[in-house]
């Protein structure tokens, strides 16, 4: 490894390209024509695509056990030393780029289905105001997102996650100037703070038990003076400083998990993502459905070598991936907006993907985080692009009919949602078939998980149930269009429905990694993942899947298809072949049915419980503040000052100038007699002189007669 | 033949006359013309000396005065009229503004 090549020596460019088109939109977009912001900004994050690809294609060149790559561009933070078990150990928070294979695929489908999302904006974009101020935080997005999954330090992630944050922020709320939309960016904003807030208190943790923050030292040149977090945990655990779940981890790892809950739209915090629906589609698809939202997925795989010390948090982990995967389908089973039904259909895959990590199926769980961004991304484009066809329409009760009216549009969806039912041979039937097989497995060892292995079957039914549902209320049956709209539906721009394809395609064989799977040998992805995924348990403590016979696992296949096909046929059967027995349900559950309509009743449940209360506490704050601090503190320290200033002030009226004018006063009355003959009558002036005048005179007289005598 | 005598008591007489003038009177103006009485009771002892000395320079003295009496009767009664407009009087005892 002398050279690691262009493409790997050029990492740090692969953010770079969309921060400086952000820049260039952010600072002089509003000068630029519409082709000029559409080139650079689409142009920057194709050359992140090929930058991405190259470096990963350099990087599948190496020896699997060494595909690591590490780049350390500058120390960012250095703080100083801090507190490690009692000893100050200095600490260095850097700003480096890491590429391994977990890395790889994460950049591949950010900068990949991002590029295709960004092409796809600008035929979408193309009639909305702002077009540039969309393309820069999109950009900016891209950026953040990268440095996310390319940081090497935990520190330097959060810097991407915030960023993310903050852009997802910044484009739900993209038309600020509707209430529901500003509201909900806000909403997601601070939903997701909560989150952070575990989040900074992990990596705050995680600094002071292990000294840094670094994921490896693999690939640096000095192993020893750039610690990584694994290493430290090896080496720790040899010298049995720490032991196999010690309350250490546990608490590390639900911290991380309680920031991953907030980004990634989980219970308790994902009430945010159906709300992020108000931005524009294409943000839905590449923020709040194949990117972003996968965010805190990422990081716990990214922290797996922690997790995997940790059941408890494992089983914690597990738990919530699996009630969140439940919860949120059954909320999707009755949505009318047709992006809120994939939005909670994206909480749900994200369920799923959490109880992956949950069951310690780390590989699955980032295998099912690329298929799902494939065909999610694919399934809200198609939605976009059937919003876009209608202008404007997002109400499936106003659609149907549509399958032949928008053909470059309805015929990827189909695939889109076959893949999400996870029917074989698309992508979705393979990521999940691998969870539901690694939870299943699970089961051999300990009993509990075939309660989840059942929720997440079950959860498999209602997806294929309410995604089909979807489909056909779309895009079959009687048109329900207003004659408006009907008149004015056309097939979305080529820029649109191109992406749609590729999109397509790669939900057919994004899955096929896994194709070793159906004769029994390990899916070339996880073989791919495990050098990143293994860990440092001690043997005896290591997650086992016991291998199945094949018969079982084509019997696992069987059960997850048929419960899909299940699922398909019911919604065949309520939503096109007789509608009429919608309502009968309906009828005869009207409980069950509202409780699901008003998505149980969280949203108001959390207003009375948190959002009211915390207004309560703002009121009493507002209250003290005007009373106490306002009140008491400053006009307590005026109205002293005045006393004050009274006092003083009587002192300076009474004492200083008293001394003053007692000076003047008394210089007055000595000055009295003279003062007599100033009368200001210049008559009696002129009597003085003359007396004057007469003294003279008298007083020299003698002086007169010599002179007098003189002139005889 | 008249002696140096008399016209120094005609001098001494004039300027007597413009001295109680000056003191006694109340207007202003006939102050002013006392103070050209007492002027010109210089005058007469200037002209006269002049005369016994056989110098000139007394009669030139004499008519510079005659000059100065000029400017200080129209200087001393623009500042009477002005003086009147702002307080409709010229009496001397009334005017008593620079007194403590």
């Amino acid at each position: 490894m002398t050279s690691p090549g262009y493409f790997l020596e050029h990492l740090w460019l692969i953010p770079l390209f969309p921060l400086v088109s952000a820049a260039l939109m952010l600072f002089i977009g509003r000068l630029l024509p519409k082709s000029a912001v559409s080139f650079l900004c689409v142009g920057s994050v194709f050359l992140s695509f090929v930058y991405a690809a190259g470096a990963v294609l350099t990087l599948l060149t190496f020896d699997p056990e060494h595909r690591v790559f590490q780049q350390i561009l500058f120390e960012w933070i250095t703080p100083g030393p801090i507190p490690v078990a009692g000893l100050l150990t200095p600490f260095i928070a850097d700003w480096g780029y890491l590429l391994d294979p977990l890395s790889c695929v994460m950049v591949l489908v950010v900068t990949g289905v991002g590029f295709l999302i960004h092409v796809y904006s600008i035929g979408y974009m193309d009639h909305e105001g702002g077009y540039y101020r969309f393309f820069g935080y999109l950009n900016l997005f891209m950026f953040s997102m990268l440095t996310l999954v390319l940081a090497n330090n935990l520190l330097l992630l959060f810097v991407g996650w915030e960023g993310v944050g903050l852009c997802s922020y910044l484009l739900i709320g993209f038309y600020f100037l509707k209430k529901s939309a500003s509201d909900a960016g806000k909403k997601a904003f601070i939903v997701n703070r909560v989150g952070d807030t575990g989040f900074v208190l992990g990596i705050f943790y995680i600094a002071i038990t292990f000294g840094t923050i670094r994921f490896t030292s693999q690939g640096l040149s000095d192993p020893v003076a750039f610690a990584g977090i694994t290493q430290t945990l090896a080496a720790m655990l040899n010298q049995g400083r720490v032991a196999f779940g010690a309350p250490v981890f546990t608490a590390i790892a639900l911290l991380l998990f309680f920031g991953a809950t907030g980004k990634s739209a989980q219970i308790p915090l994902y009430i945010w993502l159906p709300d992020a629906m108000e931005g524009p589609t294409p943000v839905s698809a590449l923020i709040h459905a194949a990117t972003m939202v996968t965010a805190g997925v990422y990081m716990v795989a990214r922290m797996n070598a922690v997790y995997q010390l940790a059941p408890i948090a494992m089983d914690v982990v597990a738990i919530v991936g699996a009630t969140t995967a439940i919860f949120a389908a059954t909320m999707a089973l009755v949505q009318n907006d047709i992006k809120k039904v994939l939005a909670y259909s994206t909480i749900s895959q994200l369920g799923y993907m959490f109880l992956a990590l949950g069951v310690g199926a780390f590989a699955a769980s980032v295998f099912h985080l690329m298929t799902h961004a494939f065909f999610k991304a694919l399934l809200f484009l198609g939605a976009g692009s059937v919003i876009h066809a209608l202008s404007g329409e997002q109400d499936l009760r106003k659609m149907g009919g549509l399958w032949n009216t928008v053909p470059a549009t309805s015929r990827p969806f189909l695939i889109a949602t076959l893949a999400i039912s996870g029917m074989p041979p698309l992508a979705g039937f393979f990521s999940k078939d691998e969870i539901l097989g690694r939870t299943f497995s699970r089961v051999a060892t300990v009993d509990r998980y075939l309660a989840l292995w059942l929720v997440g079957l079950v959860t498999a039914g209602l997806t294929a149930f309410y995604m089909f549902r979807l489909l056909f209320l779309a895009f079959f049956g009687l048109s329900r269009l207003s004659h408006e709209k009907e008149q004015h539906i056309h097939e979305s721009p080529k820029s649109m429905t191109v992406p749609l394809m590729i999109l397509a395609a790669l939900s057919i064989v994004g899955g096929w990694f896994a194709l070793p799977a159906l004769w029994g040998e390990e899916s070339s992805f996880e073989i791919f993942l495990e050098p990143v995924l293994r860990g440092v348990v001690p043997e005896t403590a290591a997650i086992m899947f016991p291998h199945h016979t094949l018969l079982i696992e084509y019997l696992l296949m069987a059960a997850s298809v048929s419960i899909a096909g299940l699922g398909i046929w019911l919604a065949y059967t309520l939503y096109l072949k007789y509608p009429q027995v919608q309502s009968k349900l309906v009828a005869i559950w009207p409980g069950l049915h509202n409780l699901l309509i008003h998505k149980y009743y969280i949203d108001e449940i959390y207003d009375a419980l948190f959002v009211n209360r915390i207004k309560d506490l703002s009121t009493a704050l507002g209250l003290f503040d005007g009373k106490v601090i306002d009140g008491l503190g400053v006009d307590g320290a005026g109205w002293l000052t005045r006393v004050f200033s009274s006092i003083s002030m009587w002192w300076d009226k009474w004492v200083i100038d008293g001394l003053v004018n007692f000076v003047g006063k008394f210089t007055r009355f000595l000055s009295h007699p003279i003062r007599m003959f100033q009368t200001g009558v210049f008559s009696s002036y002129a009597v003085m002189i003359l007396v004057g005048l007469v003294a003279l005179l008298l007083y020299y007289g003698h002086h007169m007669q010599v002179l007098v005598r003189s002139l005889r | 033949m008249m002696s140096p005598a008399h016209y120094l008591f005609l001098s001494l007489a004039i300027f007597l006359i413009g001295c109680i003038g000056v003191v006694t009177r109340r207007n202003v103006i006939v102050i002013l013309m006392s103070i050209e009485l007492i002027l010109n009771a210089v005058n007469i002892n200037l002209v006269l000396f002049s005369r016994i000395f056989g110098d000139v320079s007394g009669q030139v003295f004499a008519l510079f005065i005659i000059a100065d009496a000029a400017a200080e009767a129209a200087v001393g009664l623009g500042i009477i009229i002005a003086f009147f407009r702002n307080r409709e009087t010229v009496l001397a005892d009334e005017m008593d503004l620079l007194k403590w």
